[in-house]
């Protein structure tokens, strides 16, 4: 018999076996497919840096009526409810009870002060949240910017004055964090998918003794590497419809690059994601500290490094080389670009080039803990 | 290399492990040896002598250090893929995949091996009717018997006729039924098709088949040759003496085995006492030891030469920390065994009550109203195969899980009722040791001495008491101890309350004879301090140190009796507890299949 032949039918052989094992193991389906579903609706739906509803109190010490149109755009804000409060210590008191997000503080000279053109305004903002607080101070902003042109446009103080700060925010138009936060949950899904699940497949096989059994036949150490990879990819690739699925209909986030490249590019991931398990699972001949390996190294700073949620720019340095060398920042760019803003080719070919180059390498060194050898 | 008729040729092997503690040491230490094809050859050797390492450096698992190793004229070193291409390797537990059928498992081998479709029909078929698993060939792996997954393990490995078969301890852990069965497929392969294995085992009976031995020790290797060279140097050195009269065997047994300077070994077998003189002590010299009973000469086994050399091999000045488990100052720890023995008249009536006790899973039964009792300081055996409802009894007498119906009485207390009071009284070592390995051996005691409840001074005074007992070192770290120390270490955890029961499962599989040997005197002599035993075993020959045995298959009790009295049960043919128990297995199988013929 040809080696090529032998080839073929040893991987067929253990690739069914992996199959026979995958779909008798229910728990390792469960964290396959339903474990993935449960992520995108959490991270689709929990995970959401919007603001909305948020209660601010607001304390008069000017009645005016000036003073009270100028705090009136709060109301008329659809991200914030205004909650009136007697004066500054209930206010604090509402803040600190965690009733309030913020106070709009009207002082007592407001009116005099406007008279004079420097009316002062006090807002103080809960910053537990930094993000939570940047979004309620732009909200606040907008709202008594508003109110004071309406104010000036009224009084006709000369259309000088009315300078409005306008702004924008690009790709995200909508300003709505799921688009931000759904294109990046494909990555995490895959690195999921691919290091939890396959570290514990060699893992397993050092545990219960099987490869030494398995070792001593004609079986070469590439066909143990690609028949492990064969029915994972199958998973992953169900997860990655599903992920594109709810991006789009579930999210509605638009997708403007092109398809075929996002399914390319995330099934060249997902194989590197995959390797990454094995490697793991395959070094540490343990399925506990496999599993943990996995956690740590892969999904771990794929969910902090990655710029999945952090602006990666805003770090520092050392961080911002940990992350260049995480597969995952490569297609969270990638992944980022391609939904919000369309096929750029050269970022396109150098982030697929990374990753591929990645999935070389791993295939390798994964090759070399599947040796033959029990020392 | 050339001679076609040499499978294996080895010269000048060296392997160097790290030990636990850090220190390199070698586990194969310049061996040299050539096996003969076409022939059995065995491997015979205390735990840790280097058997498995051997192996697997055949099989090219483990790179050697130094020295030339071929297989089948092929340099394993260099090319240990041609090698794996062309032997079969059993390791010691055969990695099945559980979630996979037998059938599966089987293909799946066949497969790797490219075993053509209508070779793998034939072969197949024959495995399965050998191995007497065509009625499971859907059944998952995971779900047979442990004598079953070692014959399943053994089938996958022969899924094609190799070149060379290399088997790690086939039968450990194994029930005599299987281990028979295991054999005969050996046998057949060997017959029909001029098979060339290796075994390594710890079993005499098993290395008295192979054509050539080699006895391993350390590393190194003792002796080699066929049985009956390698019996001879045990000739004309071993007695059977009678049994003290009304005493059990083991009592002159004991007394014997702590005369170390004169004695080289004794077990009781039969009724009798077998035992081995040192070759440099003559008769004579015995003459104190057996004033009161009858010794004849008889003829010499293997397993005398085997004890010979290893204890001519231990009294070597170089002697490593595992030998430490000998038995010379046994005789000063534990007191004479012949003062104080309560006769049977004295007992002071049964200790454990067992009545009608059932235990069901779902639908199946995993024991079948069993009924017996166990008297005061009695040693007691729980025999059965693999899968029979020893370890489900077993775990209903400690507590640990409830009857179905029955009545379950231990040390007077109602077990249905009073569990936790029950508990107080008896003392547990399970199979596999319970133990802090990577605290020290007082901190292990402490731990269990706090975890039965002891406090203060009562406290302090047991843990220093037990490690009196045992001979133990306060300051080692019990995770590197030697398995025979470790042992000790959990049975000393098992005694610090003083328990009036001492439950033991299946303590002495994976030990080797000698600490064997000293382990069953610690035994006997707890025995004789009023201490009730409770034992599985899978080594039927300590069936022999037992007062009483009860033998399980399929959740029934098919005999209880003293040893003598269940051999006669057996029949003519058994000449030991081995065949005994494997003609009242069969005995019954055969009126089960009857039966259910005439229903």
């Amino acid at each position: 018999m040809s080696s090529a032949s032998g080839f073929h039918r040893r991987l067929l052989a253990l690739t069914r076996k992996e199959v026979r094992q995958l779909l008798r193991d229910k728990s390792n389906l469960f964290v396959g497919l339903l474990l993935p579903l449960a992520l995108i609706l959490l991270f689709g739906y929990g995970l959401s840096f919007d603001v909305k509803d948020a209660p601010v109190a607001i304390v008069l010490e000017d009645r005016s009526p000036a003073a009270q149109e100028a705090v009136a755009g709060i109301g008329g804000s659809p991200y914030l409810v205004p909650v009136a409060a007697a004066n500054m210590d209930e206010a604090v008191r509402l803040i600190r009870a965690h009733k309030v997000e913020a106070i709009v503080r009207v002082p007592v000279d407001f009116s005099q002060r406007r008279a004079a053109g420097d009316a002062r305004i006090q807002l103080i903002v809960n910053g537990a949240d930094s993000t939570t607080a940047s979004a309620i101070e732009g909200y606040v902003n907008g709202g008594i910017q508003t109110a004071s042109r309406h104010i000036m446009d009224r009084s006709g103080s000369g259309s000088g004055g009315g300078i409005t700060l306008v702004q924008r925010t690009w790709f995200n138009e909508a300003g709505v964090s799921t688009w931000y936060l759904v294109p990046g949950l494909l990555v995490l899904v895959m690195t999921l998918i691919g290091a939890f699940l396959t570290s514990l497949l060699i893992a397993r096989e050092w545990e219960r003794g099987t490869l030494e059994s398995l070792f001593v036949t004609p079986v070469r150490p590439l066909e143990l590497v690609l028949s492990k990879l064969a029915p994972y990819v199958v998973i992953g690739a169900i997860d990655m419809v599903m992920c594109l699925l709810a991006a789009r209909f579930l999210f509605e986030v638009p997708i403007r690059g092109s398809l075929i490249v996002i399914i390319f590019a995330s099934l060249l991931y997902l194989i590197v994601a995959l390797l990454l398990g094995l490697f793991i699972s395959g070094t540490t001949r343990n399925q506990f500290a496999a599993s943990q390996m996995a956690l740590l190294a892969s999904f771990m700073p794929a969910m902090m490094l990655s710029g999945f949620v952090f602006d990666l720019r805003n770090v520092p340095l050392v961080i911002q080389i940990v992350s260049q060398l995480l597969p995952a920042t490569h297609f969270m760019e990638l992944v980022k670009s391609l939904f919000l803003a369309g096929t750029i080719w050269p970022m396109v070919l150098k982030n697929c080039a990374i990753l591929a180059a990645y999935g070389v390498l791993l295939a390798f060194v994964t090759g070399r803990t599947l040796r033959k050898r029990l020392d | 290399m050339s001679e076609p008729d040499i499978t294996v040729a080895i010269e000048g092997l060296r392997k160097r492990f790290d030990a636990p503690d850090g220190k390199p040491f070698d586990a194969i230490d310049d061996i040299s040896l050539t096996v003969r094809a076409g022939e059995l050859t065995a491997f015979v050797g205390p735990d840790g002598a280097g058997k498995t390492t051997l192996l697997r450096m055949m099989a090219g698992l483990l790179r050697p250090d130094e020295g030339s190793l071929h297989v089948l004229g092929i340099d394993v070193r260099a090319d240990p893929q041609s090698v794996q291409n062309r032997i079969s390797y059993m390791p010691q537990r055969f990695g099945l995949y559980e979630d996979l059928s037998v059938q599966e498992n089987l293909d799946l081998y066949a497969d790797l091996h490219g075993v053509p479709q209508e070779v793998r029909r034939e072969r197949f078929g024959r495995m399965l009717e050998m191995t007497d698993m065509a009625r499971f060939t859907d059944r998952p792996a995971g779900k047979l018997s442990g004598g079953m997954k070692q014959k399943l393990g053994l089938a996958c490995t022969l899924v094609r006729s190799p070149d060379l078969l290399l088997l790690d301890e086939p039968s450990v852990g194994v029930d005599p039924l299987s281990r028979r069965d295991l054999w005969k497929i050996i046998d057949q392969l060997i017959a029909d098709e001029q098979l060339s294995v290796i075994v390594s085992t710890a079993y005499m009976d098993e290395a008295e088949r192979c054509a050539q031995i080699f006895v391993f020790h350390h590393g190194k290797i003792l002796a080699d040759g066929p049985p009956d060279a390698l019996r001879k140097r045990a000739e004309s050195l071993g007695y059977v003496a009678d049994a003290l009269p009304d005493r059990p065997a083991r009592v002159l047994q004991a007394r014997l085995i702590d005369a170390p300077d004169r004695i080289i070994d004794a077990v009781p077998k039969g009724g009798d006492v077998h035992f081995i003189r040192r070759p440099e002590c003559d008769e004579a010299a015995l003459a104190d030891l057996l004033s009161d009973t009858r010794v004849q000469p008889r003829d010499a086994e293997l397993e005398d030469a085997f004890m010979l050399l290893l204890r001519e091999h231990e009294n070597e000045p170089a002697q490593a920390a595992d030998d430490a488990n000998t038995n010379k100052e046994d005789g000063d720890r534990y007191g004479t065994a012949e003062t104080a023995s309560p006769s049977a008249g004295e007992r002071d009536g049964p200790v454990i009550v067992v009545r009608d006790l059932v235990r069901k899973f779902g639908d199946f039964i995993a024991v079948a109203s069993t009924s017996f009792d166990v008297q005061r300081g009695e040693i007691f055996g729980l025999l059965g195969p693999n899968g029979a409802g020893k370890t489900t009894t077993f775990r209903m007498l400690c507590g640990l899980l409830p009857a179905t119906s029955g009545h379950l009485e231990v040390a007077g207390v109602d077990l249905r009722t009073a569990r936790a009071k029950a508990r107080a009284r008896i003392g547990y070592v399970s199979q596999k040791f319970a133990l802090y390995g990577n605290l020290s051996v007082r901190e292990n005691l402490e731990f269990f001495a706090g975890a039965y409840g002891l406090r203060g001074e009562r406290k302090r005074e047991r843990v220093k008491a037990v490690i009196a007992q045992f001979d133990l070192d306060a300051s080692a770290q019990s995770g590197i101890l030697p398995v025979g120390y470790k042992q000790r270490l959990a049975m000393a955890a098992g005694l610090l309350h003083e328990p009036d029961i001492l439950f033991l499962d299946e303590p002495t599989s994976g030990i080797d004879p000698l600490a064997r040997r000293a382990f069953w005197r610690t035994i006997t002599s707890l025995a004789q301090g009023g201490v009730t035993i409770i034992i599985t075993t899978h080594f039927m020959e300590e069936a022999e140190y037992c007062d009483r045995i009860a033998i399980q298959d399929a959740g029934e009790l098919l005999a209880l009796g003293t040893p003598a009295e269940v051999r006669e049960q057996a029949g003519d043919d058994a000449s030991d507890m081995n065949e005994a128990f494997i003609a009242i297995v069969e005995q019954n199988r055969a009126r089960q299949t009857r039966e259910k013929a005439a229903a």
